[in-house]
């Protein structure tokens, strides 16, 4: 047996008393120390209650965790100890400046004044904060703010850090940036726990990804792993409208393993051999004279994992906030082949 | 240009030094961190002082001529401040719920969770800040008391010692607010839950007016409800003569630490709660 992860989950049980949701439904995972570990799922999926009982805000209902082989219940100060935590909202305090806030957390993670002070300096540097050092946060863009809490989660040096919905909500370029330096941490030995709902984004990151809905753990993989379940490559046909989209659903369902997967005007298909199929495909629905407006082919995307393991896409704030994703699924992936209009009047 | 050391620490940091000293280092950096939001937002802290101003210029010539204070030779002004100091101050506890209730609401209250401080220094800090902050309000009003009129007739020690009374009962207050705060769903509604609460304590009260002037039923409350028990004392102290009353002195202390007794652990336990 390897040596235990620097995060074990163990069926953890999280019972919300207001509406009896169980927010955690006998969820487990190991993070091995050093790596990136993903947590992927949509709003209300129970990430961030995970995020919240491993970082001893919460404690669980049922179920154990640890950090570092120490009980996130029993030993909670010492956990407190190794683990920094930036939220999907920037958690810092808006009437001070950068290095105020700074300051501020290293003397609650007990740091001597000095050191408060030289740490807090050296890290506004790093996150290229040191101009804004001695504004008050209130002038500080969404970008700054969130550089700033994760450099408040980097004041005590911690082993583990814990990345809850990190980059959401940014611009795609703040995005980049911090993307780089989790990078950078996870370089000199940090371990990860990320949580997202952006799958470009952990894909990106995570060395191992678990994909959880409604509390439970629905599949774990590296990316590469989880995207292979599916099979190699998506054929998307689009039609004029949905009632044409659904009458290709039955008609095209002979062609795939699963199931073709509706979505709006388009039924997608996962399978093995793309064009093969897609050739098929147009034969089938011209036979039925059903018109098509377009066809592509691409890799699957961590959306398709997703869509064809919950049922539903990850509905959710990469939707909702188009202007700044900049993601949509319906973009052309670096796994795009190919799209042919002319295909359908052939 | 600086750049962090961003390579974690093999082993958890382990601080130095006693926990006693740990525990009273956060909650000085938490009241210092309260202290200093306070000048961020100067406005705040005007019309925080604004208000009671107000409040003397209304009783002391508008009001004030029709209200007899019972008293032969005390004047009303004489008989309001120590009123007003009281009221000022018990106002001044809801700025713990408001304080509270918009970390709470903003996310700090979840990172100062996971981080090694004290537990207890989150409502220590608030509550100390907003004890520091009705020192100098009190300060001040005396100030605008002395510009109308207000004298103290016993001595500056004993008007001191009035203050540091006052200021006791309004620290107590604070860790009820404090609840408030906590429960709240954010810093609106923390107001706004907070004065219903507080109009009838400081009005119904001996503060503006003699308990005696009011109809019997209310003076039942009137007489013996904690505001009245310490603007009560603090005239004893400040204005001594037909004041004098080392029952409400000691009254007010008991009220004091009563309410401390009871709201600590309460604050507490729903800190504690409150995720």
């Amino acid at each position: 047996m390897n040596e235990p992860g620097a995060v074990v989950a163990r069926d953890l049980v999280k019972v919300f008393a207001k509406g009896s949701v169980r927010a955690l439904d006998g969820l487990s995972f190991e993070v091995e120390a050093g790596t990136v570990f993903g947590l992927l799922g949509p709003n209300g999926s129970g990430k961030t209650t995970a995020v919240r009982i491993l970082s001893t805000i919460l404690t669980p209902d049922e179920g154990s965790a640890s950090i570092l082989g120490n009980d996130v219940v029993k030993r909670a100060a010492v956990v407190r100890r190794s683990i920094g935590l930036a939220g999907q909202y920037a958690t810092v305090d808006e009437n001070l400046t950068g290095h105020e806030n700074l300051r501020m957390v290293g003397r609650l993670s007990h740091l001597e004044k000095k050191a408060a002070s030289t740490r807090a300096d050296e890290l506004l540097g790093q996150f290229g904060l040191a101009d804004a050092a001695n504004r008050t946060l209130k002038t500080y863009s969404g970008g700054m703010r969130r550089r700033l809490d994760l450099a408040a989660a980097l004041v005590g040096r911690p082993p583990v850090l814990f990345l809850d919905e990190p980059t959401t909500g940014l611009d795609p370029q703040s995005r980049q940036d911090l993307w780089v330096v989790i990078e950078q941490l996870v370089g000199v030995g940090t371990t990860v726990l990320l949580t997202t709902q952006y799958l470009e984004e952990a894909d990106r990151l995570a060395h191992q990804l678990l994909v959880i809905d409604h509390g439970k753990a629905i599949a774990e993989g590296t990316p590469a792993e989880l995207k292979a379940t599916l099979g190699t490559t998506v054929v998307s046909v689009t039609f004029a409208d949905s009632a044409t989209a659904e009458r290709a659903v039955g008609l095209l369902d002979p062609l795939v393993a699963g199931s073709p997967i509706l979505d709006g005007n388009s039924v997608d298909l996962t399978v093995e051999a793309g064009p093969k199929v897609a050739a098929e495909a147009l034969r089938t629905l011209d036979q039925h004279q059903v018109e098509v407006a377009g066809l592509a082919l691409r890799e699957p995307s961590l959306d398709d994992v997703f869509l064809s393991l919950t049922g539903h896409r990850s509905e959710g704030l990469e939707f909702d906030e188009p202007e700044q994703g900049g993601d949509h699924k319906a973009a052309p992936t670096p796994g795009y082949i190919g799209f042919d209009e002319n295909l359908a009047g052939r | 240009m600086t750049t962090a050391d961003l390579r974690p620490l093999s082993a958890p940091a382990v601080a130095p030094g006693h926990r006693l000293k740990w525990l009273l280092s956060d909650v000085a950096t938490m009241t210092w961190r309260n202290l200093v939001a306070l000048t961020r937002i100067p406005e705040s802290l005007f019309f925080a002082t604004l208000q009671p101003i107000m409040f003397v210029l209304l009783f002391r010539f508008v009001f004030g001529g029709a209200i007899s204070t019972g008293v032969p030779g005390v004047t009303y002004v004489d008989f309001l401040m120590p009123g007003i100091f009281v009221q000022t101050v018990c106002f001044g506890a809801v700025s713990t719920s408001i304080g509270l209730a918009d970390d709470l609401q903003k996310g700090l209250i979840e990172r100062f969770r996971a981080l090694p401080m004290a537990r207890s220094a989150v409502l220590g800090g608030r509550t100390t800040a907003d004890l520091v902050r009705n020192v100098f309000v009190v300060a001040i009003m005396t100030g605008v008391g002395y510009l109308v009129g207000f004298r103290i007739t016993t001595n500056f020690f004993l008007y001191l010692v009035g203050v540091v009374i006052l200021l006791l009962f309004a620290y107590a207050l604070s860790w009820g607010f404090a609840c408030i705060g906590l429960s709240a769903p954010n810093a609106e509604t923390a107001q706004v839950i907070s004065f219903p609460i507080l109009f009838p304590l400081t009005f119904a009260s001996s503060a503006f007016v003699p308990v005696s002037s009011m109809p019997g039923w209310l003076q039942a409350f009137a007489t013996y409800q904690p505001v009245s028990v310490v603007v009560d004392a603090a005239r004893s102290l400040m204005l001594g003569g037909a004041y004098t009353s080392t029952r409400h002195v000691l009254g007010a202390l008991a009220w004091s630490l009563g309410l401390l007794v009871v709201l600590v652990p309460l604050a507490v336990r729903q800190y504690r709660r409150t995720a």
